[in-house]
């Protein structure tokens, strides 16, 4: 029978049926970060057991982490506490940890691919919910609770219930200054952040397959804004190339075997999935969210709807009011004051080049505080190995250390109440960057535009 | 996890779509390493301004409302992962959350935490939050054996929907933990039979 990618990867990881609905899956790799783990060690210890596989756990300090002057203690002694037990947790349980000042120290999502840990045909997990990254390469990847994290833990298994299956295929060509992070935005804003509930999408067609791994990362990494605990791509030629040499990622015989197996992973033709989307690449712009959640957004031409017009009139009138803006507003003009470059969706290396190359010899706007958080250590080394750093120095850009920074503000890293911030992160929930801050999702083509005109632009009248 | 047993509660309600996990509990109070004490910032920017003064309209606190029932919008419990919303409601007291939709990752923490989420239609939902308007005292019962929510004063039954795994699970206080402790000698031989590059 065909079968789809996800029920390959699913079924082959299946210890055993519980009854009709539960089933035991077997998770191959486990990444854990400091706000979501602590609580499950204890419960570890509590219990008096060991952590099962500590060779497929893997630690980060990303969420927590000052993201200037890192070689300092961190000064609020909550944030310090957390990371601090990371560490002792990690030495403990024998966890490999990537601490604050490694080489190799990054946001998670960002690290697992870049060190060749994630690959196709696993299954991975991690207490951040932004795991569904990467599904990028051809696995199932999502999710979970700080029980959960303990569970894997303890048995390196999870107790589940299959999902329903989504397809959403994207084909054709996208429009110049219109990006993956676009077609995401795009895709919620059609679906809504209640759509995939319930699904694990797989995301398929022309424009998903020319897009380079990093595109790929964070298109699947918003799954879970339109609810969806995860979402996947079929891996291929610019998949196997990606991982190839990278320090964890299987080498010469084994790398051969490896693809033997990797390459069975696609959607047989002909297998169906519960749900199906499409949509045609070219009706796709440079995609801003007006509201306070990711799936109130709108091409940057586009009017904020009108109230009588709305399904939930009620949240409209709720998220505009927080927001500060007008129904039927555009927000091409918008004045803005902070501009977010970073997190698990857009702070790798060719996010940091698009930036670079379009702010090369500009100025950013004067009123305008302008930040670029890159995803890891490696990601800011081989910025400034390219020269990135004095590009964004020059433009009045402010390149900081690795972190998760203001896409959630643990850190001291916030925007104030009722400033504008156009940012590359992946949520626009109210009091996310800071309490009464107003975040307006865009690509980082659009966030760079923006912080050079000190308002809202169609980036695509830059594009020849 | 303490066994779930049946009771009677008067309910808080919250018509409030999309209600997402930074809203129940902010990141910058995520920083505890234990589970203890979140339930005082349970819904902390809509409870209280930046002056740490309660804000007198949010439904937390009107004295009216009190209960250990929160009845919210459809989609509650979207976006991010963090188990603290479930401490959060927890330390505040709710053992039960009613909606018209949940999200995965929510449902999921609730439940390994002994609260349930209790999915109604839209219109039962429209019905639960008018008889909270029309009288704030009004009792509801929740028996998770009969898989019941009961409108007390109406004497109108909701049949709700569970897993048996997860409602035995809640009856008895079990946790997941357990079960996959013992099967450990299967794990070890899934793991003996797989090639995974």
């Amino acid at each position: 029978m065909a079968k789809t990618l996800f029920d390959k990867i699913w079924d082959a990881h299946v210890v055993k049926d519980i009854d009709s609905t539960r089933q035991v899956i077997y998770i191959d790799r486990h990444f854990i970060h400091e706000v979501t783990s602590p609580q499950a060690f204890s419960g570890l210890r509590n219990r008096g057991i060991e952590l099962f596989r500590t060779k497929q756990t893997t630690a980060t300090a990303d969420h927590n982490v000052p993201t200037l002057n890192q070689h300092l203690p961190i000064k609020d002694p909550l944030s310090r506490s957390q990371v601090d037990t990371l560490t002792e947790n990690c030495k403990e349980f024998g966890v490999n940890l990537y601490h604050l000042g490694h080489e190799l120290q990054g946001i998670v999502h960002v690290i697992g691919p870049e060190l060749g840990i994630t690959r196709p045909g696993m299954t991975i997990v991690c207490g951040d919910s932004h795991t569904s990254t990467h599904g990028a390469f051809g696995n199932i990847a999502f999710g979970i609770g700080t029980s959960q994290v303990e569970q894997v833990f303890a048995s390196q298994c999870l107790i589940l219930s299959k999902p329903k299956t989504m397809r959403i295929t994207v084909d054709g060509i996208l429009q110049d200054g219109v990006s993956a992070k676009d077609v995401i935005l795009y895709i919620i804003s059609k679906l809504t952040a209640a759509g995939g509930t319930g699904y694990f999408v797989e995301y398929a067609g022309s424009t998903i397959s020319s897009m380079s791994m990093e595109e790929r990362m964070t298109v699947c990494n918003m799954s879970i804004e339109m609810g969806a605990r995860g979402g996947m791509i079929a891996p291929d030629e610019t998949t196997f190339e990606y991982i190839k040499d990278r320090k964890f990622a299987p080498k010469d015989k084994e790398y051969k075997q490896a693809l033997q197996q990797w390459k069975t992973l696609y959607s047989d033709h002909g297998a169906s999935f519960d749900q199906e989307y499409t949509f045609d690449a070219a009706d796709i712009g440079p995609m801003l969210t007006y509201g306070t959640n990711p799936g109130m957004g709108i091409q940057v031409n586009e009017q904020i709807p009108n109230i009588s017009e709305y399904l939930d009139p009620k949240q409209l009138t709720k998220s505009l009011d927080y927001m500060g803006l007008q129904q039927g507003q555009l927000l091409e003009g918008q004045e803005i004051q902070h501009v977010f470059i970073g997190s698990c969706t857009n702070a790798r290396i060719e996010d940091l080049r698009k930036v670079a190359n379009f702010v090369q010899g500009k100025q950013k706007a004067d009123h305008v505080q302008a930040w670029i958080v890159p995803g890891s250590k490696q990601v800011e080394k081989q910025a400034k190995e390219e020269g990135l750093d004095t590009v964004f120095a020059d433009a009045g850009f402010q390149l900081r250390e690795p972190g998760c920074s203001a896409c959630l503000g643990m850190n001291e890293d916030k925007v104030p109440a009722g400033d504008y911030c156009i940012s590359t992160s992946n949520r626009n929930f109210e009091g996310r960057q800071g309490p009464g801050a107003r975040t307006i999702l865009a690509s980082p083509l659009s966030a760079a535009a923006a912080a050079i005109e000190g308002k809202i632009v169609d980036v695509r009248k830059y594009m020849n | 996890m303490e066994a779930f047993i049946k009771f009677e509660s008067t309910a808080i309600p919250l018509p409030i779509e999309n209600v997402d996990t930074d809203q129940i509990i902010p990141a910058r109070f995520l920083k505890a390493i234990t589970k203890e004490g979140f339930g005082d910032n349970l819904f902390r920017d809509w409870r209280f301004d930046r002056n740490n003064n309660e804000i007198a309209d949010f439904v937390l606190n009107n004295p009216k409302y009190s209960g250990q029932i929160l009845v919210a919008g459809k989609n509650f419990g979207c976006g991010s992962s963090r188990e603290h919303a479930a401490w959060a409601l927890d330390g505040y007291g709710i053992k039960v959350v009613v909606s018209s939709f949940f999200a995965d990752i929510f449902k999921g923490n609730a439940l390994n935490n002994g609260i349930l989420p209790i999915q109604v239609s839209d219109d039962q939902l429209d019905i639960i939050f008018k008889t909270i308007e029309e009288d704030h005292q009004a009792a509801f019962e929740i028996d998770l054996e009969a898989q019941q929510f009961t409108i007390c004063k109406k004497g109108i039954h909701i049949n709700f929907e569970i897993d048996n795994y997860k409602k035995e699970c809640l009856l008895k206080g079990y946790d997941d933990i357990d079960y996959l402790l013992d099967l450990k000698e299967e794990i070890v031989a899934f793991e003996n039979q797989r090639t995974i590059y």
